[in-house]
């Protein structure tokens, strides 16, 4: 997986990190799997593996010609924020080393009921505004979407290369 | 949880996920890459938020619904995104970083 995702932010080919960013994905999926929350990899595989990816490939291949190689950062540049973000992995580290975390010895497994009584319960703790608001945010960002992908009529400027 | 994986393992796994994002978003040039490198962002802290609820705090599941609601904010952050590459593309011809250097055209 960490391969996966160091190829996926390297490759200088469009296509190639999208695809290991699915790879990537699955990854993440199969650890929720392994910790038993099947619905959340349920989720992940569905919007991500599917929604995400295929869009991402859509732009990829609207945007770009497949053979162009992108242009990648100055190698000077590249060492500093490779360094700066050792710096900050090795900060995370020792924090989350030296910090004792009080692990509870469980199997349980969580069914997708729970989830959903949880998400739509209006006591306490209950998740129902935050629902609503979220599939107002969905609607909101299709409309958004097919305005702003629809657009006007290109510039004058680059009329001819279109 | 699973047997014989410590939470430090793997929290140094979506620590390492989350920092290899940031380089991309930092060394890259390209929008589309940029999203690539966001998406790892946000996958490294759904891992967080789900790992931290099964191993601590396993009756709770305010770590899932939070992570159901992060998945759908970062699809319909990619979603539009999308869009504003493609429009973008439209206008310019060209979706580097560094031809997108005026907010109003």
């Amino acid at each position: 997986m960490i391969v996966f995702a160091i190829a996926s932010v390297t490759s200088r080919k469009m296509l190639r990190s999208v695809i290991y960013l699915l790879f990537v994905l699955i990854g993440i999926a199969g650890i929720f799997f392994l910790i038993d929350y099947n619905f959340l990899a349920a989720i992940q595989l569905t919007i991500y593996a599917g929604g995400i990816i295929v869009l991402l490939i859509f732009s990829v291949l609207l945007v770009h010609h497949i053979e162009m190689e992108l242009e990648i950062a100055k190698t000077t540049k590249q060492l500093l924020t490779g360094s700066l973000c050792l710096i900050g992995l090795v900060i995370f580290l020792i924090t989350i080393y030296s910090y004792d975390f009080k692990e509870v010895k469980n199997h349980l497994t969580t069914s997708t009921v729970d989830i959903g009584t949880k998400l739509l319960s209006y006591g306490p703790g209950g998740f129902i505004l935050p629902f609503e608001v979220i599939s107002v945010l969905l609607l909101a960002i299709m409309i958004g979407a097919i305005i702003i992908a629809k657009g006007s009529k290109p510039s004058n400027k680059n009329n001819s290369s279109i | 949880m699973i047997e014989g994986i410590s939470i430090q393992e793997i929290l140094t796994v979506t620590s390492i996920l989350f920092f290899i994002g940031i380089y991309g978003f930092i060394t890259r040039k390209n929008l589309i890459s940029i999203l690539i490198s966001v998406e790892l962002i946000w996958n490294a802290s759904v891992v967080n938020f789900v790992v931290i609820n099964k191993y601590l705090f396993p009756d709770a599941l305010q770590g899932v619904i939070f992570s159901i609601f992060v998945i759908a904010v970062a699809a319909a952050e990619s979603a539009l995104a999308v869009s504003i590459i493609v429009n973008i593309y439209r206008q310019l011809t060209s979706v580097e970083v560094k031809d997108v250097e005026t907010m109003k055209y």
